[in-house]
């Protein structure tokens, strides 16, 4: 097997038709990773014992005829996510050594469809960021080229993904946490509907926009991890009881006729380069018959300010717990980056200031969720760039407090909305690195945006190019 | 007459006896349970844990609003209120601020007066702290199991003026919530808890520029006496031409008086925001009523039926209204029969203290019938038994004689005795009279 070449599909497929077993395979992926992890350092803990016993299990039910979703499929899971008796420490000192004694919804989730857990990935601490580099165990590399950073706060799941260490990787997303990376890396990421995935267990960053989603190959792939993941959960009162289409059934579906809106704003200050790309790829979703219309949106700079007040009053919030009185460390073990947002959302929330910070903030949101519905009468998604940038140099966050919000500029108001967004890369800069395209839907039309990334996946399926690591 | 007007308004935590927690599954009944054995991994506060509001809880809360004749927001929100304490596993508590699920209610005192209700909402508990000598070290212990356990805030305007007010608001709330079933509201138990907010005006209908709170109270007398101290301390200290500082104080019986516990200067500014992993709770019209038509009748307007419908005087009836168990009793026990009115039905509950618990509604009906039942005695027979006893007993037929009335009563229980069965006393006291004489 090349597994530089394997999708989760395929895959599935050769475990079925016992090409290789689930052992062989997850051994290829932990050889990979014993290889490429001190270049990388995608990983924060490598579950090596697990992942094999996975493994084995994933063969026998395989042998006794079982047939699961994700059956003996290996996976990477941002570190985020609470995994039973396996350490998870958001990539923050103060859970160094917090081993959760409960599974998160979506890796219990996973786990019953049969995946194999090859380790948790590194993340900015917290999900604070948008580089890794407030990880408090060191930044990871970007597989392109390892001077430059993968992106974040799902960095280190879109770099495991983009090194070919592992078949597929578990992300989140506040505001960009798995579309950016993804784009940095040249990889798929989807970001669902708010309350579309179950956010039990997941550490939380800011509640109202927390959404975890997948990093993988292709886009098939990320429609058969969502499958898995989508639905409500009764430990989550933010989900809803939409029901969950087959999201692998209409992937193919061709997509002419389909209305895809373009703003200038989101143009407005992205790398020539970029633009360019995704220029092109517009061309190509015209092409396949989509119509590409200019449309009118609010700026994504209004979307900074929102952003960044409502995400750290709910940090501020979200990070009081952790007080080291009944696990992990005290808050002397936070980060600076961690107690900027903590110091910044207190201020927002304080007497007499909430109407002028907050208040104002939860308005603006309105404001922005009732444009995008404006815009979605006349069109059936939008396109724009992911990131204004290539990934950056390792370094570029240095005394950059606002660094993740003006990196993650393009994706905030589909985040503040709710909304459902991919990536999928669309070419690469001179310099060699991914560029990426996001195509954003409406809550709940991640049937439509998964067959529109398909449709141009496969007219041009760069996941076929791989970085020299 | 005084030239200060005390200036009284309570905040009640009541703690609902829901069997599951307010946000998670744990069993909310903690009391004398081995420490942090009835927790999860929400009601611990770990990473990744969120709350599910729990339905039945909720709807509990509206019926006491309903109660207390509240406005029922059909929107209304949880809150967080942040702030730090080792007790609170989130470092917030899920509260509400602005929509609370009752508003704008009332409750009316015997003697007319009205007290105004701010609000009814709902909330979480807190886990305990408990500070304690482990092997000649000092430590402080937290046991989570109350942690997340359901709690109705309650608070009046300041509408009270003295101390036995309060107390009686205080009696008709816990009976109010207890004739809903929704809460024991033991106040030994702390799942009622007590917090009056006390200050002195010169000009009554307005509020002066301070007000001492003490906290967490639990024994409706300390209440009282909290109240009639700080009155005379605060008094005090306008005497003197002092303010009284705005702090928070607590209640010492032992010492019998409040003592300071922070200052208006440590005041926390508990930074309220919505709760983002709660959705808004929306009730319709409907689901209002039907709550509102599960709202039994309560003990004002019970007494005054039992009074009407009974013929029984205010003191039975209110005796019997206190305990809604023991009014449905007395109510069922009535309805049974048909020769022995209401009225000695509740004279024999009251006077036996009946225990409902143990006597059922037809056990207590025999035993009334027993007591009024006469064994018949032939007139021969009787004759007898009175002769035998004057014989017996003359010096005592000497003493009724020189006008000793007691004597006579003395005779007659002899007399009885000497029958051995339950006949009409006054037929024997006649003819033990006619004898004598």
């Amino acid at each position: 097997m090349d597994i530089k070449k394997l999708t989760i599909s395929q895959a599935k497929e050769d475990l079925k038709n016992k090409k290789y077993s689930s052992v062989e395979l997850t051994k290829a992926y932990l050889e990979r990773i014993k290889q490429l992890e001190p270049h990388v350092k995608a990983y924060m803990t490598v579950t090596e014992e697990e992942a094999l016993n996975n493994a084995k299990e994933a063969d026998n039910k395989i042998a006794a005829g079982e047939d699961l979703p994700l059956l003996g499929i290996p996976l990477s899971i941002k570190d985020n996510f609470s995994t039973k008796g396996i350490r998870t420490t958001a990539s923050s000192k103060v859970l160094d050594n917090y081993i959760p004694p409960y599974d998160a919804t979506v890796v219990e989730r996973l786990k019953n469809a049969g995946i194999v857990l090859l380790g948790k990935t590194n993340m900015d601490a917290w999900a604070h960021g948008s580089s890794t580099e407030t990880s408090d165990y060191g930044a990871s590399r970007n597989p392109w080229n390892t001077e430059h950073l993968p992106g974040g706060s799902s960095g280190g799941a879109a770099a495991s993904m983009a090194a070919d260490e592992t078949l597929g990787a578990i992300g989140s997303e506040t505001a960009g946490s798995i579309r950016q990376p993804a784009s940095w890396c040249g990889v798929v990421g989807l970001k669902p509907t708010y309350g579309r995935v179950s956010r039990y267990g997941v550490v939380a960053m800011g509640s109202s926009l927390d959404s975890p989603g997948p990093i993988t190959k292709t886009v098939e792939d990320s429609a058969l991890i969502l499958q898995v993941l989508a639905g409500q959960d009764p430990h989550d009162a933010t989900t809803g009881p939409n029901p969950v289409p087959d999201y692998t059934k209409n992937l193919a579906h061709d997509i002419k006729g389909m209305t895809i809106g373009v703003a200038d704003d989101y143009f407005e200050g992205v790398n020539p380069e970029v633009k360019a790309s995704v220029e092109d790829a517009l061309k190509t979703f015209e092409k396949l018959g989509a119509n590409v219309k200019t449309i009118n949106l609010f700026s994504p700079k209004y979307a900074i300010a929102v952003y960044t007040i409502l995400q750290r009053a709910e940090v501020s919030s979200n990070l009081a717990r952790y007080d080291g009185i009944r696990y992990g460390n005290d808050r002397s073990f936070l980060g600076d980056e961690a107690k900027r947002r903590v110091m910044l959302g207190t201020y927002t929330l304080s007497a007499g200031y909430y109407d002028q910070y907050y208040n104002k903030a939860l308005k603006v949101r309105t404001v922005i969720i009732e444009d995008f519905k404006r815009a979605f009468k006349d069109v059936d998604l939008i396109i724009s760039p992911t990131s204004p940038t290539t990934a950056l140099p390792v370094g570029a966050t240095e005394n950059q407090s606002m660094f993740g919000e003006l990196a993650d500029v393009l994706v905030e108001p589909s985040s503040i909305a709710g909304l459902c967004g991919i990536n999928v890369p669309c070419g690469f800069s001179k310099a060699g690195l991914p560029i990426g395209i996001q195509i954003i839907g409406p809550q709940f039309a991640e049937e439509t945006i998964l067959n529109a990334a398909y449709e141009y996946q496969t007219e041009n399926p760069l996941y076929l190019k791989k970085p020299n690591l | 007459m005084n030239k200060y007007t005390p200036i009284i308004g309570l905040e009640v935590h009541v703690e609902l006896k829901t069997k599951s927690k307010m946000f998670c599954g744990c069993s909310a009944f903690y009391f004398g349970e081995k420490p942090n054995t009835h927790t999860c991994p929400v009601c611990l506060g770990l990473p990744g844990a969120l709350p599910v509001p729990n339905k039945l809880a909720i709807e509990w809360c509206v019926k006491i609003a309903l109660a207390l004749h509240c406005k029922i927001n059909e929107y209304s929100k949880f809150d967080r209120k942040n702030y730090f304490y080792p007790d609170l596993a989130k470092g917030y508590q899920i509260s509400q601020y602005d929509l609370p699920f009752g508003e704008k209610g009332l409750v009316e005192l015997k003697s007319g007066k009205r007290i105004g209700i701010t609000r009814v909402h709902m909330e979480e508990d807190t886990g305990k702290l408990s500070h304690q000598e482990i092997d000649g070290k000092k430590v402080s212990l937290i046991d989570f199991n109350r942690s997340g356990v359901p709690l109705v805030e309650i608070v009046t305007e300041p509408d009270f003026d003295n101390a036995l007010d309060v107390k009686e608001y205080l009696e008709k709330l816990q009976q109010i919530v207890r004739y809903l079933d929704v809460a024991n509201a033991d106040m030994e138990k702390g799942e009622m808890r007590l917090e009056p907010n006390i200050s002195l005006t010169t000009t009554p209908g307005k509020l002066p520029n301070y007000k001492v709170e003490v906290k967490n109270i639990n024994s409706f007398k300390f209440v009282e006496k909290a109240i009639n101290f700080e009155l005379k301390r605060q008094e005090k200290i306008l005497e003197n031409g002092e303010m009284p500082t705005q702090e928070t104080r607590g209640w010492n019986e032992d010492k019998g008086r409040t003592f300071s516990q922070r200052s208006k200067e440590d005041a926390h500014d508990y930074r309220y925001f919505p709760e983002p992993d709660i959705p808004p709770i929306v009730m319709t019209k409907d689901e209002i009523s039907k709550l509102q038509e599960e709202v039994p009748e309560l003990p004002d307007k019970k007494l005054v039926r039992f009074e009407k419908e009974y013929n029984l005087p205010e003191y039975n009836a209110e005796i019997l209204t206190r305990d809604k168990l023991l009014a449905d009793y007395f109510e069922e026990t009535v309805k049974k029969v048909k020769d022995i009115d209401a009225k000695t039905i509740a004279n024999w509950i009251i006077n036996k203290k009946v225990d409902y618990e143990k006597v059922s509604s037809e056990e207590l009906l025999k035993q009334i019938t027993a007591s009024k039942q006469v064994a018949a005695i032939d007139e021969n027979e009787l004759h007898k038994f009175i002769n035998e006893v004057i014989k017996e007993n003359d010096k005592a037929v000497a003493d009724y004689k020189n006008g000793k009335e007691a004597s006579l009563m003395f005779l007659l229980g002899q007399t009885m005795k000497k029958i051995g069965k339950k006949v009409d006393t006054n037929r024997v006291l006649d003819a033990l009279k006619k004898k004598i004489s």
